[in-house]
């Protein structure tokens, strides 16, 4: 069946470096559900088995940003959370993607008001736009897709390669308990 | 019982130098009166036994934006006993800002009144705790003012860098 039925013995396959990584990294892309208000419904629900996310290999929802790879901002930035949101995004390790999911994330939205951000481009860098209110779970997914899309085109070389040192930040020493 | 007379004429009694502006509409009965005793007549109307306004379920305020007496602080109190609604109503000047905080008599007053101090500005004499609600601390304007634009006050709410 499938794959294992051209390995006879030891098989092999030749690739570029390029291609291998892009194809690991889009199939394996691990969200952190930013999920802020009614947007965040429909981003359950793409999890569900009916939506079911985990047939593109995104099913890890984790909850902390250390362990993700691509920000899904699901719903309404105020300017009170925006200091929180770009905190949790520079704790994402690189390469990271950022979704704006739905019609306030994007642009306010209906929230026309002093209180909500005009568009979360205005303090993170975001990849897709996705348009809606709310997008169904079916337009998270083709975003999702559009992401695997520019993952896999985009060359390892390409992609920001900083070193802790570069940002400026110094890891502190390390308090080794020594037993006597 | 009537309540809707009965709540006048009580207070005509237990206060009488003081003015009550009683109004019936729709059914709903306010009162007005003036700022400084509102401590004494909402401990009267909590703790009479014919009366017991036990739940204050809000406190807000009007901006009347040209009007001399410039902001109008409501509260919206309920009688579980008597299943019965009264709005109390006082004004509140620009020029002295301020009016005295009933979070000693209902408790469930205190955040009621910040989130009025936060959106309106109006200072609560001898309130525990006066901080802002839903604005940063730091922020320096009333959003429900009427002369507060509606899309805020250009660089009055730092973003962070990109």
């Amino acid at each position: 069946m499938g794959l294992e039925s051209y390995i006879k013995d030891n098989g092999f396959l030749t690739t570029q470096l390029n291609a291998i990584i892009g194809w690991a990294r889009k199939n394996s892309v691990w969200p952190m559900p930013m999920g802020i208000s009614c947007c965040a419904i429909e981003m359950m629900a793409v999890g569900d088995p009916k939506y079911d996310i985990a047939r593109f290999g995104s099913e890890v929802m984790r909850f902390t940003p250390r362990q993700c790879d691509l920000m899904i901002v699901a719903g309404t930035v105020t300017y009170k959370m925006a200091p929180v949101v770009r905190k949790i995004y520079d704790q994402m390790p690189d390469p990271k993607w950022v979704i704006a999911m739905g019609a306030c994330t994007s642009s306010g939205g209906m929230y026309r008001s002093y209180s909500v951000v005009q568009g979360i481009d205005q303090f993170l860098p975001v990849d897709i736009y996705l348009a809606g209110c709310p997008p169904r779970p079916d337009n998270l997914l083709h975003a999702l897709m559009m992401i695997q899309d520019k993952i896999g085109k985009t060359k390892a070389s390409q992609f920001p390669n900083i070193t802790i040192e570069d940002k400026g930040i110094k890891l502190p020493e390390l308090n080794v308990i020594q037993n006597n | 019982m009537d309540l809707k007379a009965v709540i006048p004429q009580k207070l005509k009694e237990k206060f009488p130098s003081v003015e009550f502006e009683v109004t019936d509409y729709r059914d709903e009965l306010t009162i007005k009166f003036d700022k400084k005793i509102v401590v004494e007549i909402c401990t009267f109307l909590k703790t009479d036994a014919d009366l017991e306004f036990n739940w204050c379920s809000d406190v807000t305020a009007i901006d009347w934006a040209t009007r001399k007496n410039r902001f109008t602080v409501v509260y919206n109190i309920f009688s579980i006993k008597h299943n019965f609604r009264l709005r109390l109503k006082a004004d509140v000047d620009e020029s002295e800002c301020s009016i005295d905080t009933v979070s000693s008599v209902w408790k469930a007053a205190n955040w009621q009144e910040r989130e009025t101090y936060d959106m309106y500005g109006i200072k609560f004499n001898n309130h525990p705790d006066l901080r802002r609600m839903y604005m940063p601390e730091e922020f320096e304007y009333y959003p429900l003012r009427k002369d507060f634009p509606l899309m805020g006050i250009p660089g009055s709410l730092p973003l962070p860098k990109k």
